[in-house]
């Protein structure tokens, strides 16, 4: 009965993106779609995600056409995985209605916005539910090209420039799945992927190992795994905060499921687990030293996201229920934390005007509730327990020791050391953004600007815009905040405590909080601490999931009986 | 399976095209070079598909005759996929040209910036002697 339910999670916002898009001259209504259509997938995935825990994997041929149409499968992965992606999507949604990117921004178009992101939302609820390789390729196009869109809203340069790498990757990489479905379906003659698992074994190996590498590489590539992960951090920061949170938290993460689910269903017998240990630790690590070396907070994060991608990959690569159950577990984890971060930099973006480390200083003081929101997901990313990030990390160590060959324990001793280096890259981002006064900041961008006169010719523009701290916000007028900096200056010797921030709230301009986008964050981060304290039984579902994907019977089973 | 050799032959001659092209630098030829591999890939779905036959509408033809309807499917739904991604890509090159004056496909800002932390890095000697053998050869790399 319940299997009804499976099409929905495609249906209702592939809708609500036709209706939004009628209503674009009535911002109110749309957003009200927008909202009402996410809240539905929200339920339909929770009600998808008990049948399948309950009664197996949900499974729908669409149209009636039994074994020769496409399947929707909703199994315990899938069904987890689309919870998660729902709640993310939905909260990032109300964080960009309260951020009003959609009205005064005139990089982001309003009447594009909605549609494009509930297409978006559709593409990836598609790409967990698909049956079939084919689907699978085509959820893939929907979500890339809602991306493609949300990336260069508004065309601007550094859009443009960002969005054309973005491209012309993804692009490149829907090739080489096109090359892999072809492969796969002239030696298998058939596109359905529990089909596909069936007929494996007796296809001949070589030919077998193309089509899984031509696989794994695609996913590779929209996974971000090293060495095919060098456009992420290149792409992503330039677009809005909202819609870097939603690419950050579910993109990859796609890419990461589609590895999950075509290595488990699709080659059980050939794990391929060195190449795929080796690839995570590379992922790992070097991610992570690129995230050390970086002084925006948004290119720092989105190392710090290639690099856990690292840990996902190192699950998948054991290949055993503990890795798998372990992966998953972190994959729901890392979806809620890192869209929460990229959220709160939002926040920062919008109160200190600028995501640039050294610009930014003495946000603790100022906003302590922001301080609180990017202090918890960014412990929890680094793995301090009690949080969740410390029970995933737990748990892939303890499957990598489980495992016990020497590339594991390199795997476990590559994981401790990149959670350390992921504490020490968000305790920086920490220590300049929140913790340092802002007289600090001030006279530290003051110093650095000095430096930077001398070599005009090598100047970037973001610095060379005077080396001034921006606690001020698009509040002020620009003429109010020059005003007060010229004033900063001249007190720059004087002992009291006085700097812009304080020029500025003396007048009592001091920018507010935005509640409506800090509520969706707060929930985000309240959805991760739910994660951390419902993570026993979480984690036992993850353990049913693994034993599930290893098993393969529950899903093929599902599979055939429906067709019958 | 029997395999048609002309097929095979084409689609990986317009791959091969295609990937030449795609490594310009220029986004327009770039885009050419993916409608190369795009279509290159979709005569491949057709030699996938086996031996060619009479068109599969039911009743038609003895079912053994037909051709395999799926890969057409398959190649529709490509081609089209094709269409948007190169207006869409040419939309950006006309983006670009509006805002450069060329389509060219810009350099990252941080790889840049990094580039240029190690030119000027003369404390370092070894740096400074692989980074300006680097200028000689590559003049054009700090006009842009």
């Amino acid at each position: 009965m319940t299997s009804a339910l499976v099409p929905l999670p495609v249906v209702l916002p592939l809708l609500g993106s036709g209706a939004a898009l009628m209503m674009s001259r009535w911002p109110r209504a749309q957003r009200m779609v927008s909202v009402v259509v996410l809240a539905a997938v929200v339920v339909v995935a929770a009600l998808l995600l008990v049948a399948a825990d309950r009664e197996g994997p949900q499974v729908v041929w669409l149209g009636g056409w039994r074994e020769l149409g496409i399947a929707l499968v909703a199994d315990r992965l899938a069904a987890l995985m689309l919870l998660v992606s729902s709640i993310v999507t939905l909260a990032v949604l109300v964080y960009s209605i309260g951020q009003g990117v959609t009205d005064n921004d005139r990089e982001a178009p309003v009447s594009i916005y909605h549609p494009t992101f509930l297409t978006l939302v559709a593409g990836v609820s598609n790409a967990f539910l698909a049956g079939d390789l084919f689907n699978l390729f085509v959820s893939f196009e929907i979500l890339l090209f809602a991306s493609y869109v949300l990336l260069t809203l508004g065309g601007t340069a550094a859009r443009v420039r960002a969005g054309t790498i973005y491209v012309i990757v993804n692009v490149v990489s829907s090739a080489l799945f096109l090359i892999a479905i072809a492969t796969a379906y002239a030696s298998l003659g058939t596109l359905n992927l529990a089909q596909i698992g069936e007929r494996v074994p007796g296809l001949d190996a070589t030919t077998a190992l193309v089509v899984q590498l031509l696989l794994l590489t695609t996913f590779s590539i929209k996974a971000a795994v090293f060495p095919l992960s060098l456009w992420l951090p290149d792409s992503y920061p330039t677009a809005p905060a909202p819609v870097t949170a939603v690419f950050a938290g579910l993109l990859t993460k796609v890419g990461v499921y589609a590895i999950i689910r075509t290595q488990t269903l699709l080659f059980p017998d050939r794990p391929l687990t060195d190449l795929l240990l080796w690839a995570a630790l590379a992922t790992m690590l070097v991610g992570i030293l690129g995230a050390i070396a970086q002084s925006d907070i948004k290119r720092l994060l989105s190392f710090t996201l290639v690099s856990h991608i690292g840990y996902m990959v190192f699950g998948i690569g054991l290949a055993t229920q503990a890795g798998m159950s372990g992966a998953v577990f972190y994959v729901a984890h890392h979806i809620t934390v890192q869209t929460a971060l990229f959220l709160v930099v939002g926040l920062i973006e919008n109160l200190g005007g600028s995501s640039a480390l050294l610009r930014l200083g003495g946000l603790a003081s100022l906003y302590p509730l922001i301080g609180v929101l990017f202090f918890v997901p960014a412990m929890n990313l680094a793995g301090i327990p009690p949080l969740s990030g410390f029970i995933g990390k737990v748990g892939l160590l303890q499957a990598g020791i489980a495992d016990g060959s020497p590339l594991a324990w390199l795997l476990v001793a590559g994981g401790t050391v990149t959670s350390l280096l992921t504490l020490y890259a968000v305790a920086k981002a920490w220590a300049l953004a929140f913790w340092r006064t802002p007289r600090e900041a001030h006279e530290m961008a003051l110093q650095l600007g000095g430096e930077r006169e001398g070599d005009e010719e090598h100047e970037t523009p973001q610095v060379s815009a005077r080396g001034h701290v921006h606690l001020g916000s698009t509040v002020f007028a620009a003429g109010d905040v020059q005003e007060a900096t010229r004033a900063a200056d001249t007190d720059v010797s004087d002992d009291s405590e006085d700097d812009l921030f304080q020029l500025l709230e003396r007048e009592g301009r001091r920018p507010r909080p935005p509640w409506a986008m800090i509520l969706p964050t707060a929930g985000l981060v309240g959805v991760s601490l739910a994660i951390t304290v419902f993570a026993g039984p979480l984690y036992a579902l993850t353990d049913r999931a693994a034993s599930d994907l290893l098993l393969r019977t529950p899903y093929l089973e599902a599979v055939q009986e429906a067709g019958r | 399976m029997e395999m048609n050799a002309t097929l095979l032959l084409v689609c990986g001659g317009l791959v091969g095209c295609g990937v030449y092209l795609l490594l310009e630098r220029s986004l327009t030829r770039v885009l050419a070079g993916l409608v190369l591999i795009g279509n290159g890939i979709n005569v491949g779905f057709l030699a996938a598909g086996g031996p060619a036959g009479s068109s599969a509408f039911y009743g038609s033809a003895d079912p053994e005759d037909m051709a395999d309807p799926l890969p057409q499917a398959l190649v529709l739904t490509a081609i089209v996929i094709t269409l948007g991604t190169v207006a869409f890509l040419l939309a950006m090159a006309h983006r670009s040209w509006q805002l450069h004056g060329a389509d060219d496909v810009q350099d990252d800002v941080e790889d840049a910036a990094i580039r240029r932390l190690a030119v000027d890095d003369e404390t370092s000697v070894g740096h400074s002697a692989t980074t300006q053998g680097q200028e000689e050869d590559d003049p054009e790399e700090d006009d842009r």
